[in-house]
This record gives structure tokens, sequence and C-alpha cells, in this order.
């Protein structure tokens, strides 16, 4: 029979609604409080050296966040964004990635980043906006990126990089055309994981992204990080369905939803995502249940809309110290040596920070170039006419006065 | 050389660069086996596959979206919008991640690889939402180019630059013209410089400058300025971002004079930046105010489009008025 409506050829002659709740999505939930493996559940693979880099690296994030939120309020950089209470479903599920694949981030995800290799120098440099940035100055505190680490650089508007993850994962699959019968491979080397928040859900552009990544068969794993809020604005003024899961099934996307501070369960799913989009080339929709424990941005006040019992009760359930708890169990880490090495990196970030807030800022250049891939006749004579002025007024422009060619 | 209409040059240029890189992507609504709505890729996915040409679901954001990040991964992504003035859903895309993409990486990420096609203008009945002219928005945007051809082999030449360029480019396509402009086209390759105007006919009286379909208006107004006695200088400007400054002031500086017309609304449409830079340009050689000859500023009409384009004889009315000032 054919089917213009693409549908399920499935006729009832009783008048009934499905109700918008039908689905009752499960959550993945795979280590308790106390580090142990809970009744029914399987543990994922996952080896000690990869296990202890997911931990330090999550280690590594709490630590620099509790330093960079308290140079915000120093005066010493001007914005910061803590990770905190998302640790493990940002980590956990970089983790779960090839090196090669690529991320494409919202803002909150420097755990995924960390993971990669990115060097604190790295993080502070883009923090100070100095120099030695990759991004050369141009951005906020926390807008990362990095072409060999395969991290696209992080864009403010939201949500913008579901759809462009779409693009990017589909390009990924060109790479390996057939070259005799010209058609696509479904099995393919590298995929691309997309985060973003179930704010951000709310945008056009997860539509589009979602939509587009089904139709195509674009491989993205696509991370939504439901932690709750949107700044103030809590999920349940955001949308009405089962979370932000729901919507994959509208879309013919597999989807899972897992706990967000249950480091296992997100590598577990991320793991078998990844699976899916590298073998059938297909999207998958993760959704992460966590809280942000930590203020939207520095920012942001989180008493004007949410009391200190609430956050109290989530602060509790640390998605580190569970993590902890496993290992320990394991015999893989060492409780003194954990305090030891907390107390080194503590002082690394300290003094990697005095070392970049002390590094000049880009120079004039800067600010024309990477407009277009040469600078345009107009933007030149632009920069010529504002190079003249700072000439005569070197005072006015301290910055760059000095170091004008 | 082969006669071919705007459409035939258009699908042309796509076809090359098809055949030239193995993983650029031809992409928007009823692109596909269809061949698009005008026909502009008529054939092609026949041609290299369903998985390199094909329809997308109706989002303008999404096709914008995933043409960023397709161009970001490094292929040649070659978006079509079917309407100009459907284009807006997918302003953010542009403006904000295309437009900024180098500049906020640093150089780490760009969609140098990204080319959109889109027809506009006026004169099909179209009335409010398949007429309009949206270049002046996209020109306030930094990071883009924006380009426009007059006829089928400046559309070929153009377009493969476009492709080319390493900067994301929006290419204009006068829908009005797509079967009606009708020329002698190269069957093989060939690029136009992007960022160049085009003295189309010297003149020694006044300079009228236009692009795309306005070109064939004044150059009516042009023959009918000639019966009068006066003699135009007729420049395409071909590209708006960026545009040809010195082209455009080296012929006013010798005719004293300058008209500008387009099709989309007077205010703050592009002829007002023209307009600016030039009489700063060429102030002292000016013999009367620089004119524009534009849509009103109105929404595109219907039943009254006679009366709100800039018509041959609005732009002859302004020749005169410039000449006798």
């Amino acid at each position: 029979m054919i089917n213009p409506n693409n549908i399920s050829l499935n006729i009832s002659h009783a008048l009934e609604f499905i109700d918008g709740h039908a689905l009752n999505i499960p959550t993945l939930k795979i280590l308790g409080d106390n580090g142990e493996i809970l009744d029914g559940a399987t543990a994922p693979e996952l080896d000690k050296e990869t296990a202890l880099k997911i931990y330090s690296t999550m280690r590594f994030i709490r630590l620099l966040d509790e330093r960079m939120q308290a140079a915000q309020r120093q005066g010493r950089v001007s914005f910061y964004m803590q990770c905190l209470g998302e640790e493990a479903a940002v980590t956990a599920s970089a983790a779960a990635l090839k090196h090669d694949d690529m991320i494409m981030a919202q803002y909150r995800e420097q755990a995924a980043l960390a993971y990669r290799g990115f060097s604190l120098d790295n993080f502070m440099n883009q923090m100070f906006s100095n120099e030695l940035d990759l991004g050369k100055g141009r951005q906020m505190p926390i807008h990362y990126g990095s072409n060999e680490l395969n991290y696209m650089t992080i864009s403010s508007p939201l949500g913008t990089q579901i759809p462009q993850a779409t693009g990017y994962a589909y390009g990924q699959k060109l790479n390996h055309i057939d070259a005799a019968t010209g058609e696509l491979a479904s099995e393919i080397d590298n995929v691309t994981i997309c985060y973003f928040g179930e704010g951000a859900a709310s945008e056009g552009d997860f539509h589009a992204g979602l939509n587009m990544a089904a139709v195509h068969k674009a491989p993205v794993v696509f991370f939504a990080r439901n932690n709750g809020y949107a700044i103030s604005t809590p999920a349940d003024e955001q949308f009405k369905g089962d979370g932000i899961a729901a919507r994959g099934v509208g879309y013919g996307i597999k989807t899972i939803r897992v706990d967000g501070t249950d480091t296992l369960a997100v590598y577990a799913a991320t793991q078998a995502a990844r699976k899916i989009a590298a073998e059938q080339g297909d999207p998958v929709l993760i959704e992460s249940i966590a809280y942000r424990l930590g203020a939207h941005s520095t920012s942001d006040d989180p008493s004007g809309y949410r009391s200190k019992d609430e956050e109290a009760e989530f602060r509790a359930a640390c998605p580190i110290e569970r993590f902890k708890s496993w290992l320990l169990k394991q015999g893989w880490l060492n409780e003194a040596e954990d305090e030891a090495a907390k107390d080194k990196i503590r002082e690394e970030i300290l003094a990697a920070l005095k070392v970049a807030e002390k590094v000049q800022k880009p120079a004039l250049e800067e600010l024309v170039s990477d407009v277009y891939d040469t600078p345009i006749p107009a933007l030149q004579k632009q920069y010529e006419e504002l190079k003249e002025h700072i000439k005569q007024h070197p005072e006015a422009y301290p910055v760059t006065a000095g170091r004008i060619k | 050389m082969a006669k071919m209409n705007m459409l035939h040059a258009i699908n042309s240029a796509l076809d090359i660069t098809m055949a030239e890189h193995p993983q650029a992507c031809i992409f928007g609504e009823d692109v596909g086996y269809f061949g698009g709505v005008f026909r502009a890729t008529s054939g092609l996915q026949e041609k290299y596959g369903k998985h390199r040409v094909f329809n997308t679901p109706l989002t303008e954001q999404g096709i914008l979206g995933f043409a960023n990040g397709l161009a970001a991964f490094g292929a040649p992504a070659l978006a079509e919008i079917q309407f100009a003035d459907y284009i807006f859903p997918a302003f953010d895309q542009i403006v904000n991640e295309s437009a900024k993409f180098r500049y906020r990486s640093g150089n780490e990420f760009n969609v140098g690889n990204l080319t959109i096609r889109t027809p506009y203008g006026g004169g099909i009945a179209g009335g409010l939402y398949h007429s309009q002219s949206p270049e002046a928005y996209f020109a306030h945007t930094p990071g883009l180019k924006l380009v426009v051809p007059r006829n089928p082999y400046q559309a070929k030449g153009l377009l493969r630059a476009c492709i080319k360029d390493d900067n994301p480019v929006i290419f204009f396509e006068p829908k009005r013209l797509y079967r009606a402009s009708v020329g002698e086209v190269p069957e093989e390759d060939y690029e136009i410089e992007l960022g160049k105007a085009e003295v189309v006919k010297e003149g020694s009286d006044v300079t009228l400058l236009a692009w795309g379909a306005q070109m064939e208006i004044i150059e009516q107004a042009a023959e009918k300025a000639q019966e009068a006695g006066i003699s135009c200088e007729i420049i395409d400007l071909r590209s708006i971002l960026p545009w040809d400054v010195e082209t455009i002031a080296k012929s006013v500086t010798k005719t004293g004079r300058l008209i500008i017309s387009h099709e989309a609304p007077i205010t703050n449409g592009f002829g007002a930046e023209i307009a600016a830079t030039i009489q700063q340009e060429c102030f002292l050689h000016l013999e009367s105010p620089i004119l524009r000859v534009c849509g009103l500023d109105t929404p595109y009409p219907l039943a009254l489009e006679k009366e709100y384009v800039p018509d041959a004889l609005k732009v002859f009315s302004a020749i005169k008025k410039s000449v006798e000032f």
C-alpha cells in the first residue's frame, strides 16, 4: 500500500486520544549513592585508565570553577559559568567518544574540552582574552574552541549549534562515499556530539536540527542537559511534555534518558549511542537529568528564584563523590593521594591565573583580521584611519598604542 | 559559447562545482528530483545522487544551520532559499553564525565553503512575499559577501567566484530574469572577480548605478536620455559587499552626477550607503545632489506594482532633474 503521509498504517475504529505523557520514559541509573552497582544494572566496560581520567577531569573542573567564580568576584575576569552538578554528564559523555569526534557544545561543557586535553593555560588565556587566546580575545570568558581538539568554538546564541551539528555530521558521512556505487556507507569513522540545555531546546533550531538529522540520517549524538533551569525559568515553565526525550520519539530518533549525575549511566548510554550513530549512521537523543547547582552565570543570583532547601537537596547528591565512591570500591583511587592532588591542582590553577592575567591584550590588527579571509578594502581603510587616530592620541588607547606598526 | 538563459547558466555553474568537488552538496526546499521551483538545480540529483543533491524539510533556519555545519566540516555547501522573502527564519544563522564563524573562533573554524543562492526581486506579480529585495539587511553584517548578477554570463562567472571564495556569500538571483534574460555563455569554467563593479556603457553627463534586474531599467532610461541629448555612464555594481567605491568614485568624478536605483524601499536601502560614501569621495566634483530612484517605503504591493517600482520613466525623470539642477 502506498503511504504518502509517511505514517504507521494502524487503523482504529475507537475514538481515542493518546495521552500527552503516554510514553512515560524511564531514567537509566546504574550507580548507587554509595558507589555500588544497582540491582539489575550492568556496569559499562570502563578500564581503570579511562575511569581515572574521567574522575581527574571532573575534579579539575570543580576546582577550576571554584577558583574562577572567585576570580570573577574579585574583578579579575568579567564573567564565568560553572559546570557545578553536571560534571558527570559532560565528562562521561565526552569520554565515551573517539578523540577525533566533533564536539559542538552550548557553553557549560568545559569538562568535555578538559577531557580532550585543553591545557590550563589555554583555559586561562581565553578567560583573560589575552593575545595567546586561540579566539584572539574576541569572545567573553568560557567561549572556548579548538580545531586541534575537535571542539567547535562556542557561540552565545542558544541552540544554533544544533542544526550545525546535523550538517557537520552529514559531512563526516560524506567522507565515506562508496567509490563503486557512489552511495553513502552507513558505517563511518567519526560522529558529532551536540550538547544543549533544556531551555535551548525551546529554540526553533532544536526542531530544525533534530528533524533534519532524522530525515537526512546524520550521525549526531544529541545530548540534552536537562538541568532544571534556564537562567531563572524552571523546566515546568519551559515545556509540558515528558522532558526533552519524548520529542526524540516524535522525530523518529532513538532516544534514552539517563541520570546525569551517574557517571556510569552517562558513559554507558553515550557509548551505545555513539555505536548506533557510527554503525547505522543515525542520530540518537540522550536526555541527561541533573541539577544546575550553581548560578546560571556570575551575572545571575539564584536566591531570587529558588530556595536554599531545594539546592541543599541536590547538593547532597554530588556526581563526583558518587563516582569517587565507586573508584574507591574498585581500589583504583587512594583518598590521601586524591586530597594531595587537589591541593596541587589548586596551586597550579592560581599560578596559571597569575600568568595569564599579565599577558598583554591582542594587537590592534586582531580587531580587523578574520572578519573575512583577508580584509576587504573598506575595512582596510577604516583600519588605517584608526591607526592614525590612535597615533595622535596614544594616551587614550594604552592597550594598543605602543604596538602599532 | 552557447545560448543560455540565467537558469541554465546557474545550473552550469553548479554542475561544474559538483563535478569538481566530490563532497559538494546542493540542498534546499524542492531542489532534489524536481530541480527547484524555478528548475535551477534541474538534472543535478540524477547526475550526482540523492546524498549530494537533496530536498530538505521546510525549515530555512534548518537549511542554514545545516549549511553552516557542513561548510565548517569542509564541504562546499550550496544552500538554496526558495525565495529571498523567506530567508528571515535563517537570519540568525546567517547574521550571527555564518558571518561571525571565523572571527569569533580566531580562525580556528570558518564557513568559507558556504554559498547561499536565493531568488529576489519583483516583476512577477508576486506581491508582498515573492518580490522582496532584502540585500540591505545583510549589507549591514561584516563577514558576509553579497553578489547580484544582471545576465546569464555574469550569473555563471559570479556564482563560480562566490563558490570558490573563502567567505560565506549570498548570491541574489533576479528571478524576473531567470528565463527572460538570454545570452552567450561559455560552457567551460570561468570566474568574474568579486568586489568589482563594471562600467557597462561609458558616458559623460551622469552616472547611473544599479545591480541585478534593475540594470535593464537604467539601460532603458539611458536610451531615453540619449534621445534627449544626455550621455549616461552605466555601471553594474555586481558586488554589494564588498562594493567597488573606486570605480563609482572615478565615474562620478568624471560626470559630476550620480543616480542610484534599486527596487528595495528607499529608506536605509543600499543606495543610502553609496550616496553617503560618494558625496564624501567626490564632494568637490558633484554638480548636483546624488539622487536615489527606489521602491517606496511600503511593503511590496501587488495590484499597484507598476506604480511602486522604480521604472525607466522614474529614472529618466531623475536624470533630467539631475542634469537640470
